[in-house]
């Protein structure tokens, strides 16, 4: 590759696409609603082939979007990439040069998908708290729905990372046909009680802050609650180790304490800063509906628990990835899925790469998942065209 | 391919060649490789045989080239993880020149024969006359071409020779199917394996 294109920009523009115009081609949810005129915002990079057979699907965690790779604008400099840029783009690991990525905003989102805060079109207001409470399976039901959109009828690969990596397992239980291979990535067969625990908490902090309003803000927006929610978030995300090593007991601004309750740790202002930059990117009713949809999933649930059943029908080849100081998503929880596939016996891979980043390894990790997934889909694209 | 592969491991894994030549070229035969290294083995057989093993590894590195040439690779440690995997699950269970370097033999051999129906293993025989040779004549540790590391950092924990496997296996009542000692002589090797074999692969099953 030469110089130039390595530093030209790649440049995507957001699609949108509509379904669900009439009541049968309403979406039906798990909750037994429907969601009739839903959009879905999507990006996609490269092009699909004559054969179709090189199309990738991404999934995105809690707080992505669709914005995986890449840049908006040619040259603002303020402008920052996707959230996988060092995974997805023209030779990188998910090379697009060679094949046709597709990432999109999952419903209950708020990032151009149709979600709380989209106007319902029954009462031509707000949902609000009156959007349906969407599942996993009811975000890959739509990206489904995308998917024939795109005339795409097989998937090489879908991959994701924490609730991406849920809408990955839904993918493989719901379309074991359209599947090539999955990849699951610092993810779980089903919301362990500590995540539901941490999930209800971040809620209960957005429902209590008075700027809430059950949900009917209008401009003013709880980002007290929101950015709380966030910041006790993030701390799950990152690791002892590493916030040792980037904060340690390093006071922010001066060299002795304040002796108030002001922010005096690095630590404190980096959490109190993500928190105030979250808000700005995201909505607090979306968080709701997400989380919710998180603590529903259990993929063991459609075999009454019996997660190695729930499995049955998987068929594709699949990569399960864990990182070592992950402890919200942990090994031992990517395991018990490795355990169930196989005694489906599926094709499957894992690996738990050492990191000290816990669970934004994901996003951070990509040499080493980048030559795994690499290599992965390279295979699997010999296997699909083999037959 | 598969000639090259078969070459090369001719050379530097003679013992994965005899394992694979012991696993037969049947419809939906299960192999499980425990310790597959970069997967030599598991590529050997999907290339001459068409069969579709698994391995297991602990090593990132090593899962990392698995991964690499399409070798399907669970990550996990032969000595702690074992016990997530079913009875039965497996007709052939391998486990080349591995057995020395973990922490419990004999549970490892228990767990084999658990999970599959025969156990494969190639084990490095520290009886080998060369091995004796040195000890005797150096007053040392041997190191040689399969052990090349100190006896203060090797992994290689639990050597032992072909009398002790044979007697392990008596004790925990775990049958030798067959014995194929691996030596430059076939005479010497086949009159005394304990003395001539610097390596033999057993094929074990439950009794």
């Amino acid at each position: 590759m030469d110089k130039k294109e390595h530093t030209r920009r790649l440049i995507v523009k957001p699609l949108d696409f509509t379904f669900g115009e009439t009541e049968e081609d309403a979406l039906l949810l798990d909750c037994g609603k429907k969601l009739t005129k839903a959009n879905i915002r999507y990006e996609t990079y490269g092009q699909l082939n004559h054969a179709g057979d090189n199309a990738v699907l991404i999934l995105h965690a809690l707080s992505g979007d669709a914005h995986v790779a890449g840049y908006y604008t040619e040259n603002d400099e303020k402008e920052k990439p996707g959230w996988w840029d060092d995974m997805v783009g023209p030779g990188k690991p998910i090379n697009t040069n060679q094949y046709f990525v597709v990432c999109s905003n999952v419903i209950g989102g708020c990032s151009g998908s149709t979600g709380p805060r989209s106007v319902n079109p029954e009462t031509d207001r707000l949902y609000n708290m009156d959007f349906p409470v969407i599942t996993i399976a009811d975000m890959v039901r739509a990206q489904h729905r995308l998917m024939k959109h795109l005339k795409i009828d097989k998937w090489l690969g879908v991959i994701g990372g924490s609730m991406g990596g849920m809408q990955v397992l839904e993918w493989a239980r719901l379309y074991p046909e359209q599947i090539q291979c999955a990849i699951a990535i610092a993810t779980t067969p089903r919301l362990s009680p500590q995540s539901i625990a941490f999930n209800w908490v971040g809620r209960e902090a957005i429902k209590t802050d008075p700027k809430w309003d059950n949900g009917n803000y209008t401009d003013t927006v709880p980002d007290k609650g929101l950015a709380t929610a966030r910041m006790l978030a993030h701390v799950t995300y990152l690791s002892d180790e590493s916030m040792k090593r980037k904060f340690g007991r390093v006071l922010q601004k001066s060299k002795n304490y304040s002796f108030d309750f002001n922010r005096d740790f690095a630590v404190e202002s980096y959490l109190e800063y993500q928190g105030l930059r979250f808000v700005e990117r995201f909505d607090a009713n979306s968080y709701l509906y997400i989380t919710r949809a998180m603590d529903y999933f259990d993929m063991s649930a459609s075999a009454a628990g019996n997660l190695t059943k729930a499995l049955a029908g998987v068929k594709c080849h699949m990569l399960v990835i864990s990182f070592t100081s992950d402890w919200l998503f942990p090994t031992s929880q990517s395991r018990e899925l490795v355990r169930a596939l196989l005694n489906n016996n599926v094709h499957v891979s894992s690996c738990e790469i050492k990191s000290s980043y816990g669970h934004d390894a994901f996003l951070l990790e990509t040499e080493t998942l980048g030559k795994m997934l690499a290599d992965f889909l390279r295979i699997q694209r010999e296997v699909m065209r083999n037959g | 391919m598969a000639e090259l592969l078969r070459k090369e491991l001719a050379e530097r894994r003679p013992d994965l060649l005899v394992i694979a030549d012991m696993i037969p070229r049947e419809d939906g035969v299960r192999v499980l490789d425990l310790g597959c290294g970069g997967g030599s083995l598991l590529r050997l057989l999907r290339e001459e045989k068409g069969i579709h093993g698994i391995g297991v590894e602990i090593s990132q590195d090593k899962i990392v080239k698995c991964i690499a040439s399409g070798v399907p690779v669970i990550h996990m440690d032969l000595d702690n993880d074992l016990m997530f995997i079913e009875n039965d699950s497996f007709d052939y269970v391998a486990l080349s020149r591995t057995i020395q370097a973990v922490r419990r033999p004999d549970l490892l051999i228990r767990q084999m024969l658990r999970i599959g129906t025969l156990g494969v293993i190639s084990f490095i025989n520290f009886g080998y006359i060369g091995i004796r040779w040195q000890l005797m004549i150096n007053g040392a540790m041997p190191e040689t071409k399969t052990l090349p590391d100190h006896w203060f950092d090797t992994d290689n924990i639990h050597l032992g020779t072909i009398h002790d496997f044979r007697r392990l296996c008596s004790d925990i009542g775990v049958n030798i199917v067959r014995e194929v000692p691996l030596g430059n002589s076939p005479f010497l090797t086949k009159l005394n394996p304990n003395l001539f074999a610097p390596t033999c692969v057993f094929v074990i099953a439950r009794r």
